[in-house]
């Protein structure tokens, strides 16, 4: 039966991961901008959190909470509301995690997973952009070649976070040109093994302190082992479902902070001897904003909750990721125009937002709840 | 815990509103649409007759109300929201022109004593089909509704109510052509302001009540939209709904009190319409084998498929919007922000929809023989009613600031 309101357990993990947004994330977010690099002792801040251990089944070493798209979802915008870099590059393991835990066989799980259970924050990510501006999931131009029981990787990517630290790799690849999600392969691959290639870090608009690199794939020979799921493969479909809503919420964040410094400012900053946000030309703004962050949020958490009754949520996911690439794009520019000449300094949070917000359109697969 | 589920007796109920509107208000929706004035008797009768659909009103005082409680839906705002939307989706005039206790139904469930309860809706349980309406907006004031000039005064027993009252839907219905009423807002003291904006109930046929025009509208041309006058119209003194005291926390709260309701329905009305224009496109490009891909790299989307989508989202996002604050009433929370919201966004979005619908199918929507024009016009209503567009941004940009009517204004 219907119902907006999460659990109490949503709710206290909201309350938790908000509060450290605001008194640890955020803080830290202009620096990070700045100097291009998260404060490693952030990093493991965040891992202390178990933002990724918790989902680790317990014969791997994990706590097993059961995974929830909408608990994600919720944990994804506290965490873009703190910094959306800084939660990217904090979540980053889940991207190679987690399709592992949920698609992969049972003798990968077992190689691969315990190792996320560790004190420390460990490197992994996933490889699944590529450098065209048409990138397109459903038709990557990275394949996989038979060969023998293994088989061969050839292409590009871009965008890979934590490339140049990640020990492995999950790298996305057409093994069947044309079949759309369906002819999509992941595989699990050494950072180090042979062929693989790891561009310089790239410069980005935004979202600075993400490293992130371009990685090229030259005949990188893997064994059957490497394909994750084995014969079986992957559901590729639903896991760009979850990223997406990942993505999304992230997104909803990031518009939230936005939202409420402009609120906030417009409140304190004077013209014509009242706070500006008595005039409705300043006010609407913000009240369309608001509007535009509880759409998107239902959106989401719509999609997320689809995800968690096992559904295909394809459709939903995609919409509400496109709906607010748009909406968060547009909040966080409200944000700048409500500030003004202020919002343009980088004195100010709202251009960083700006700039981070315009990254939801062009990127996809780079989170998962 | 979070849910998007509707309970399985509001899923079954929207199966049968779908009914109806499919093959009783689709049938003859272009030809209300052009004879402007008349009614649908059939219809009318139909759906006054249909016990099973009488809780189809929308607002509380319906036949349903009352004693039988514990086979419907638990989520009665919910619920009305929904049907709401399948109804307009048939079409949103013949909805508005459904008899029953309609607006003025819900200031006397929003106002009323007890008893004046059980007087004026008991008539809504049978006999011949009935309306109610509420007269609230006037020549010189419509959104600004404190500024009623309409005035009640006191004559012994009796009140005498005079003034002009217009956009009053069904008001020719309720005042003239049944044995319904009207709801009229009036002062019975100007120097008070607000306070003093007190509800009346004028009985059908009152002398000195005239209604002296029914509208020519853009769309929703099915439901009669009235210009009333009141003319020393004496009514009894208890048909003042409520208390009579002029108090600072007086009646005009119960105004606003309505509107938190009401809004999310109109919501509904405006997503019921841009999910038939959705719907008509959705149907036509499968005709033109023309696929939507979701999925796929938006930079390689169709003008067509772009548009389509956000229409879809769009929608969606609105009627998440309008089940959170429908939702909220039922669950007992405060909605008045929520409902503003939601009323905002599906009233301008459905506009944007539905003339969006009209462009994507060229001359075939803007001609008559379709329906998607019609649509068009039907959608615009509901960013000016219940509340304009302007309005509702207004009431959420105080709640979200913390300001009040004197702050931001």
């Amino acid at each position: 039966m219907i119902d907006f309101e999460l659990s109490e357990e949503q709710r206290m993990i909201r309350e938790t991961v908000e509060a450290f947004a605001r008194d640890e994330i955020r803080p830290a977010a202009r620096a990070a901008d700045e100097s291009g690099s998260v404060p490693s002792e952030l990093i493991e801040k965040i891992w202390q959190l178990g933002l990724v251990t918790s989902a680790i089944p317990e014969k791997f070493g994990g706590s097993a909470d059961a995974r929830s798209a909408v608990t994600g979802a919720v944990v994804a915008e506290e965490l873009g509301y703190g910094d959306a870099s800084i939660a990217v590059h904090a979540l980053a393991p889940r991207l190679f995690a987690y399709p592992v835990l949920e698609m992969g066989t049972d003798a990968q799980r077992e190689r691969y997973l315990r190792r996320f259970t560790s004190e420390r924050f460990v490197p992994a990510t996933a490889a699944l952009m590529e450098p065209r501006f048409d990138f397109d999931p459903t038709d990557l131009s990275t394949r996989a070649r038979r060969d023998g029981s293994g088989c061969v990787l050839n292409g590009s990517k871009c965008f890979v976070p934590l490339a140049q630290s990640a020990e492995s790799l999950l790298v996305y690849a057409a093994s069947e040109a044309g079949a759309g999600f369906k002819g999509v392969d992941a595989f699990l691959v050494p950072r180090d093994a042979a062929g693989v290639s790891i561009g310089e870090r790239e410069k980005n608009m935004g979202l600075k302190p993400l490293a992130t690199c371009a990685v090229a794939l030259t005949d990188v020979r893997l064994d059957s082992e490497a394909r994750l799921g084995g014969e079986g493969g992957i559901d590729f479909s639903r896991l760009m479902s979850e990223a997406r809503v990942a993505l999304a919420a992230l997104g909803v964040g990031i518009a939230r902070a936005a939202f409420e410094y402009a609120r906030d400012y417009a409140k304190e900053r004077r013209a014509f001897g009242v706070p500006i946000a008595t005039k409705q030309a300043v006010a609407f703004i913000l009240a369309d904003m608001a509007i535009e962050i509880d759409a998107s949020r239902l959106l989401v958490w719509e999609a997320a909750w689809r995800l968690d009754r096992g559904e295909d949520a394809l459709k939903e996911s995609y919409l509400a990721k496109n709906y607010v690439a748009a909406s968060a794009l547009r909040v966080a520019d409200n944000a700048v125009q409500v500030l003004g000449g202020h919002g343009y300094i980088r004195e100010h949070p709202v251009e960083m937002w700006l700039r981070n917000t315009r990254g939801l359109a062009a990127l996809d697969g780079i989170a998962t709840v | 815990m979070i849910d998007f589920e509707l309970e399985p007796q509001t899923l079954e109920r929207v199966k049968l509103y779908h009914m109806v509107a499919e093959q009783m208000m689709r049938p003859i929706s272009r030809e209300y649409d052009e004879r402007e004035h008349e009614k649908p008797q059939q219809f009318l009768e139909a759906m006054w007759s249909a016990s099973a659909l009488s809780d189809a009103v929308p607002e509380s005082g319906s036949k349903s109300d009352g004693e039988k409680k514990n086979s419907g839906p638990r989520l009665r705002n919910l619920y009305t929201v929904v049907t709401t939307e399948e109804l307009c989706w048939g079409d949103a005039g013949l909805f508005l022109s459904i008899p029953n206790s309609g607006l003025g139904g819900a200031a006397v469930m929003a106002a009323g004593t007890p008893e004046q309860k059980e007087r004026f809706l008991k008539r809504f349980r049978g006999g011949k089909p009935k309306w109610g309406a509420m007269a609230i907006t006037e020549p010189g004031c419509g959104s600004d509704s404190a500024a009623v000039t309409t005035t009640a005064t006191r004559d012994g027993d009796h009140w005498v109510l005079n003034g002009t009252k217009i956009f009053c839907t069904s008001g020719q219905m309720a005042a003239e052509k049944s044995e319904g009423f009207v709801v009229v807002w009036a002062t019975v003291d100007k120097s008070a302001g607000r306070a003093g904006i007190k509800p009346f109930v004028v009985e059908h046929n009152t002398p000195g009540m005239t209604v002296v025009r029914v509208e020519n509208k853009l769309g929703i041309r099915a439901s009669d939209t009235a210009a009333l006058v009141f003319d020393n119209c004496r009514i009894p003194f208890d048909h003042i709904l409520g208390s009579p005291e002029v108090r600072p926390e007086g009646g005009f709260k119960n105004v606003m009190a309505t509107f938190d309701a009401t809004r999310p329905i109109v919501a509904a009305m405006a997503i019921g319409v841009g999910r038939a224009a959705l719907d008509f496109v959705a149907d036509f490009l499968k005709q033109q084998n023309i696929t939507v891909r979701y999925g796929i790299s938006p930079r390689r989307l169709t003008a067509i498929e772009r548009d389509f989508m956000e229409m879809e989202v769009q929608l969606k996002a609105a009627r998440l919007l309008t089940w959170r604050a429908a939702w909220m009433l039922d669950v007992g929370k405060r909605n008045n922000l929520e409902a503003s919201m939601a009323k905002a966004k599906a009233g301008l979005a459905v506009t944007q929809i539905t003339q969006k619908a009209v462009e994507m199918l060229g001359p075939l929507g803007y001609s008559r023989q379709y329906l998607v024009e019609k649509w068009m016009r039907d959608a615009k209503i509901n960013d000016i009613f219940e509340g304009t567009q302007q309005i509702n941004m207004l009431i959420v940009a105080r709640r979200i600031l913390g300001y009040g009517s004197k702050e931001l204004n």
